[in-house]
């Protein structure tokens, strides 16, 4: 109950146009302080690595969709036209932070320090995939990064976060949990359920809501009728601001303010940022479908790399030479790791079966018997390339 | 050694996790100060704070979400869903999230701290929303482990088990029986082993197997078989996932006939799995089919719930069944 009732004497309904939420912007589109902006303090260092690493996921995002369509790669998911969304917001955080993303962050895992090579590892399904090849593409995690392990599943990760911060707050460590979703997903149960957990129960997590304009081909008119995802954090008794997604500054700003407000007030917080979804929604989407190029073409010139390039420019931290050589080098290092990586093995078959339990339990030790007679029999038609797979080693690991 | 019933049981594995590890935090609807629908949480908030027991708002797939990320983080969460009929909500977190955190990580995140305790079970005049046995779903997912006690000192030490083994555990209580079922139960720590079947009755002309409140039907029916000469076999499942298998086999190698039954509708329940493994292991041993006495295909009844139950009687006939056949 609020400590106050506000009476009226005849019918009146709060519209959702009693509440506007204002959008933070600190550069204009072509990357100059807007006036009366407030530029954050932010050092020349965090700055460089912030703008890398957006170039970097540019980049690594480009070569994927151009090696799954030359087939080394089954599957990829682009950040384009999001960069900022997410470098920004992860920038706000310490390394012990923990992630709980969705699938399109992976700039986020970029900034923690997941080097070339191990994004090929999970892209390939090598024998160094953390995952030990059980996911498709883009479900990464590192544990030595605090970057929690994607799942498809939509949502789930969001009534997740808000007990792993509540378990951080208990520890009475400095670290809360940043966690990222889609406006579509916040159309899931889980989203509601996660919010109300996480404020009922004061947990110091932070949600950043990337608003990229579509679900796959589902555009925001069609997920939800209100005013965005901001005003839903207001109705859970949260603290929400809304930002423009394409703005490193404003995303930063407020990404360093929110978590310090959910370390103080051990509550959650929301950051909408507005942007838009670049790129296809995956590698198995065609957006041409359903959106038109002119509306592509709006947002490209609002490109939230280059507008920070801009920023960069001016305040004469960087040059478009430095540019140039950073991005052939990516781009080379990028290759090189695909190449490398590539030609790694799989995962032991014995991976099969581990994990599931801590120990596996005997109807399973007995089911992977019966598969490795099974495979025995047919060498041929499983496990094609003997070199891909320790055979040997598999059979004798569970005896 | 105290006389206690199961639901005082279930309290005292709590109170004991709670005391022996600091890590280990309660959390449900209404489990707070007014200490569960039930009173299987009853006095934890008093003792332990309110930060390691606490109410949450009525929201199953929140419940279990957020115990999954307690326990991601490193707390033991013992989430309660206040009947197992309302889980449903909760199924995507326990089936996609749950059950896969290890395995989708390679070993790198686990949730394996985590327990879901949960009322089961008809018997008490609950209708289709406070009587059913969900346990075969679950069974249904790599992953999980299910366990089910039918008595006190079981609820407690399997419950402790459960708590702290490494994987998620989902732990089906017998509501019906909460307070009926009364035995000795030690005040102290203890641990019933997880995935081990406990052979009740020794018998050697056909064996009984259920679990939970199914178990007081079976032990009824054994004792009116016996006065007709037959030496019924009673086994307790206790853990459902991962299932003793072997001791089974053992039995039913011994005894030739087999019975399984539950409370659960027969299509698709657990018996059918049981009955289907039991045939492969025990095919030249088998002296007749194997039986499923079981709960009906529809949705469960009120007022009919008394002819929908397989109680001692259905037991009994399927018995005499089985041996003349």
């Amino acid at each position: 109950m609020t400590a106050k009732a506000n009476v009226i004497g005849v019918p009146r309904f709060t519209e959702i146009t009693d509440l506007t939420i204002p959008t933070l912007s600190i550069l204009d589109a072509e990357g100059k302080l807007r006036k009366d902006a407030y530029e954050p303090l932010i050092n020349k260092a965090t700055a460089m690595k912030i703008y890398q690493d957006m170039a970097y996921i540019r980049i690594l995002d480009e070569r994927m969709v151009a090696a799954q369509r030359q087939g080394r790669l089954s599957f990829y998911l682009t950040c384009t036209g999001e960069e900022a969304s997410v470098v920004g917001s992860i920038a706000g955080f310490k390394n012990h932070d923990m992630v709980m993303s969705q699938y399109r962050e992976q700039a986020a895992l970029r900034y923690r320090g997941f080097s070339s090579e191990q994004f090929m590892n999970q892209l390939l399904s090598n024998d160094l995939d953390f995952g030990k090849g059980r996911q498709m593409p883009i479900h990464y995690g590192s544990c030595e990064l605090n970057y929690m392990t994607i799942s498809s599943t939509l949502a789930t990760q969001i009534p997740q976060a808000a007990g792993y911060a509540y378990g951080q707050k208990l520890s009475g460590k400095d670290a809360c949990t940043i966690c990222y979703f889609g406006e579509g997903a916040a159309s899931e149960g889980d989203f509601h359920a996660g919010l109300n957990m996480a404020a009922v129960s004061n947990c110091p997590v932070v949600f950043v809501v990337r608003n990229n304009g579509y679900a796959i081909s589902t555009p925001t008119s069609e997920q939800f009728s209100g005013d965005g995802i901001a005003p839903r954090g207001i109705g859970y008794g949260i603290s929400s601001i809304r930002v423009d997604g394409n703005d490193i500054l404003a995303v930063y700003a407020a990404s360093v303010e929110a978590r310090k407000l959910a370390l103080e007030k051990n509550a959650p917080v929301i950051v909408e940022t507005m942007s838009y979804r670049l790129g296809a929604h995956s590698t198995s989407d065609d957006p041409t479908n359903y959106r038109s190029s002119a509306e592509e073409d709006v947002w490209r010139k609002k490109d939230p790399i280059l507008r920070m390039k801009n920023w960069m420019l001016d305040k004469g931290w960087w040059s478009d030479q430095q540019d140039h050589q950073l991005k052939a080098q990516y781009k080379k290092e990028i290759l090189d790791a695909l190449k490398s990586q590539e030609k790694r093995p799989s995962p032991s078959i014995s991976e099969l079966i581990t994990d599931v339990y801590k120990t596996p339990p005997a109807h399973l030790q007995k089911q992977y018997k019966d598969l490795l007679s099974h495979i025995d029999k047919y060498p041929d038609h499983y496990l094609p390339n003997p070199n891909k797979v320790d055979h040997q080693t598999a059979l004798t690991q569970f005896n | 050694m105290p006389q206690i019933n199961l639901l005082q049981a279930v309290n005292s594995a709590l109170d004991t996790a709670m005391a022996s590890d600091p890590r280990v935090i309660c959390l449900g609807e209404d489990i707070g100060e007014f200490g569960g629908v039930f009173r299987a949480t009853s006095k934890l908030q008093e003792k332990y704070g309110k930060q390691r027991c606490f109410n949450t708002p009525i929201t199953e797939q929140g419940i279990v979400g957020f115990s999954i990320g307690l326990a991601a983080q490193g707390s033991v969460a013992v989430a309660e869903i206040q009947f197992a009929d309302y889980i449903f909500p909760a199924f995507d977190q326990i089936v996609n999230e749950a059950a896969k955190f290890r395995y989708r990580s390679g070993d790198q995140f686990s949730c394996g701290g985590l327990t879901i305790r949960t009322p089961y079970g008809g018997g008490i005049a609950g209708g289709l929303y406070h009587s059913q046995s969900p346990e075969a779903y679950f069974c249904h997912t790599p992953g999980l482990k299910v366990v089910i006690p039918s008595t006190a000192y079981q609820a407690k030490g399997l419950l402790l088990a459960s708590i702290r083994d490494p994987d998620p555990v989902i732990f089906f209580e017998p509501k019906a029986i909460y307070r009926a079922e009364v035995g000795e139960v030690p005040d102290q720590d203890y641990e019933i082993p997880l995935g081990i079947a406990e052979v009740v009755t020794r018998g050697t002309d056909i064996t009984l197997l259920g679990w939970g409140a199914q178990m007081h039907q079976l032990h009824r029916a054994a004792k009116m078989a016996l006065e007709d000469g037959i030496q019924c076999e009673v086994i307790d499942l206790r853990t459902l996932l991962p299932w003793d298998l072997e001791t089974i086999v053992a039995s039913v190698n011994k005894t030739g006939r087999l019975i399984v039954s539950h409370e659960a509708p027969r299509t698709g329940g657990f018996a059918g799995e049981i009955a289907a493994a039991i045939q492969e292991e025990c095919f030249l041993s088998l002296e007749s089919p194997i039986i499923r006495v079981t709960g009906m295909d529809t949705p469960f009844p009120l007022v009919f719930e008394k002819e929908y139950l397989p109680d001692y009687l259905k037991v009994y006939e399927a018995i005499k069944q089985s041996v003349n056949f």
